[in-house]
């Protein structure tokens, strides 16, 4: 085949190898016991907000507001089911997202223009801002939130004792699916640049790309990964509160991103795991000092794993490739 | 009449932000940390003033020395909490990326936040002695707690204390050497890691302050910290990260759009300190007292 490109040949690769890896979780997924069904599912769905961050990450911004779009996808979701009786759980999924993404697109040129702590804080900001609007709202429920019933699936109810492996096979396909899209763009001309920007903004305006539509595109689309881990949060649990908006649970997904790395997005899934099992445990075993527990955990990885997770592999083929 | 009130509302919780963003401030431009665990610090500083009012009662003292307790507590926590943090934890990151340091403090944070509960434990704490000591204020037919006009002198104490310290004395403007350039001041002989120390102790002062002062004004549990540093930095950012200034305007301004929202909406509260600063943000990308920076190509 003489008029394949590279460029079409990587993207194949890329999506074969994705499509390989959403079997494997999900044939593993026959195996899981319930619980470890359960924190998969959480570990997969926090991961894909991570995700959105590694994203904005690799072009050199850190969200820490990233609970405001986790929390816009989830109330989005919980709205339709509850008040226009959508119960796919595919529509409600793919429509947190967009209304995600459309709750972020106006922000997304403003923001653009800061970076660093600047682009963080006000991020955090707008988070808070949400978080303000969701606890005074009576009608969502103020700071206790509200729950929605099970969701269907392409018109099939699904039944009690199935609904942890359907969570989760949701999970793994819609987020391994995004997954691969994201490290597609990632190895994209976008994608690339945006990669620049982290090393040096201005030349990459010499060189004529525009820094900040590159950053806003990706907070778009951090915006809608965020908002799609937001719905299946709250499909997986069944509630939705405020606390989804709150500053703690956005610097927790900055904890992951920054765990995992921004040079793979598998590395983002192994970290969501880590840390949920991290959490599950000191939450049983030392239920009066987890939040001790997680802090320690985050300053060894930090200190000894300066680049992330992702650094373990990624580090080791960039070495092989020096070698070569 | 609802306008004084809105003023004096303002400008007295401004005063208590101004003395803990002070401190941020300050650990701020010397370590280049925006230090997420000040607000651990200032919730520290108000559990110390509960035990250490408690204890002058208990030694048969009478109220009035219950300030004296007060600033005891907060220097007995920066003696003691801000070497253990800055020499056993900071330094091994001291370089790195400042959105990695934020996520740094936020662990000192989580960690903070568990060993208050094992020290102090769950339970809230009330000292209300010293929030009646200084009488009330009539302003006409309003009347204001006398604390709460002791807490703006405390704030303005706090700042003209800092901004002298810095600009007239020889330490000071060493300090400031190394916020411009911490290797030139180092290449000149200057000691930067006791300066770091320093500073973060002065720090952590300012925050442990901030909550001993505010321990008699409400009852003093879990939960402190994370209100009071969201909205710190919403005050230093405001006012550019970088002078005393900025932090003076940043917290009236935060004051007084709290004071707004509380006394004409009550339930924009919450939200309204953070629209306050998007407003800032949006006409002033890097706050109101902006530094120069070099664009590096």
């Amino acid at each position: 085949m003489a008029d394949r490109s590279p460029r079409a040949a990587s993207v194949t690769a890329t999506a074969l190898a994705g499509l390989g890896l959403l079997l494997a979780l999900l044939a593993l997924g026959f195996a899981m016991p319930g619980w470890l069904l359960l924190l998969s599912t959480m570990a997969i769905s926090h991961g894909v907000v991570s995700l959105g961050i590694v994203l904005l990450m690799r072009s050199g911004v850190v969200s820490f507001g990233q609970g405001m779009v986790f929390a816009a996808g989830g109330y989005a979701a919980a709205l339709a089911a509850n008040h226009l009786g959508i119960s796919d759980a595919l529509v409600l999924i793919l429509g947190g997202g967009l209304a995600s993404a459309l709750l972020a697109a106006p922000f997304a040129p403003l923001l653009a223009r800061y970076r660093g702590i600047f682009f963080a804080m006000l991020t955090l900001a707008l988070s808070m801002v949400l978080y303000g609007i969701l606890v005074k709202s009576a009608a969502l429920g103020g700071s206790d939130g509200f729950n929605v019933g099970r969701p269907t699936i392409f018109g099939a109810e699904i039944a009690a004792e199935n609904a942890n492996f359907t969570l989760y096979a949701l999970a793994v396909v819609i987020v391994g699916v995004l997954a691969t899209l994201s490290r597609i763009y990632g190895d994209s001309v976008r994608g690339l640049v945006s990669m620049a920007i982290r090393e040096n903004e201005l030349r990459v305006e010499y060189l004529g790309a525009s820094v900040t539509s590159a950053i806003a595109v990706n907070f778009v689309f951090a915006a809608f990964l965020g908002g799609v881990g937001g719905a299946l949060t709250l499909l997986a649990l069944g509630h939705i509160d405020p606390a989804f908006s709150y500053w703690t649970a956005s610097g927790e997904f900055v904890f992951v991103a920054i765990l995992a790395g921004h040079h793979s997005m598998l590395a983002v899934f192994v970290a969501s795991f880590a840390v949920e099992v991290v959490r599950s445990f000191s939450n049983l075993y030392f239920p009066n000092t987890w939040q001790l527990a997680m802090g320690v955990f985050l300053l060894v990885v930090i200190r000894f794993l300066p680049r992330g997770l992702g650094s373990l592999w990624t580090d080791r083929r960039t070495r092989a490739g020096a070698r070569a | 009449m609802l306008l004084l009130t809105i003023f004096v509302d303002g400008v007295v919780y401004a005063s208590w932000l101004f003395i803990v963003a002070l401190g941020l401030t300050l650990v701020f431009g010397v370590l280049k940390i925006l230090n997420i665990a000040h607000g651990s610090f200032y919730a520290l500083g108000a559990y110390a003033a509960a035990s250490f009012v408690g204890w002058f009662a208990s030694l048969g003292l009478a109220p009035a020395w219950s300030p004296v307790a007060m600033l005891l507590a907060a220097v007995a926590v920066a003696a003691v909490v801000a070497p253990l943090t800055e020499r056993g934890l900071l330094r091994a990151f001291h370089g790195r990326d400042e959105v990695l340091l934020v996520l740094v403090t936020y662990a000192l944070f989580l960690i903070l936040e568990d060993v208050t509960k094992l020290i102090w434990g769950a339970t809230p704490y009330y000292v209300t002695e010293p929030y009646m000591l200084f009488g009330t204020v009539e302003f006409g037919v309003m009347s204001y707690v006398g604390y709460d006009f002791v807490l703006i002198l405390v704030a303005v104490v706090c700042g003209l204390l800092v901004w002298w310290g810095l600009n007239r004395t020889r330490s000071g403007k060493i300090v400031l050497a190394v916020i411009h350039s911490e290797e030139i001041a180092s290449s000149m002989g200057v000691n930067v890691s006791r300066i770091y120390t320093f500073a973060f102790m002065v720090g952590v002062f300012l925050a442990a302050l901030g909550g001993a002062l505010t321990a008699p004004m409400l009852s003093v549990q879990p939960g402190l910290s994370v209100g009071v540093i969201i909205v710190s930095f919403a005050v230093v950012i405001i006012g550019g990260l970088v002078s005393i200034e900025g932090a003076a305007i940043g917290a009236l301004i935060v004051g007084f759009a709290r004071a707004l929202a509380v006394h004409t909406w009550p339930d924009a509260e919450l939200f309204s300190i953070y629209v306050a600063m998007a407003a800032v943000l949006v006409f002033r990308p890097q706050g109101l007292f902006q530094r120069m920076q070099a664009r590096k190509i």
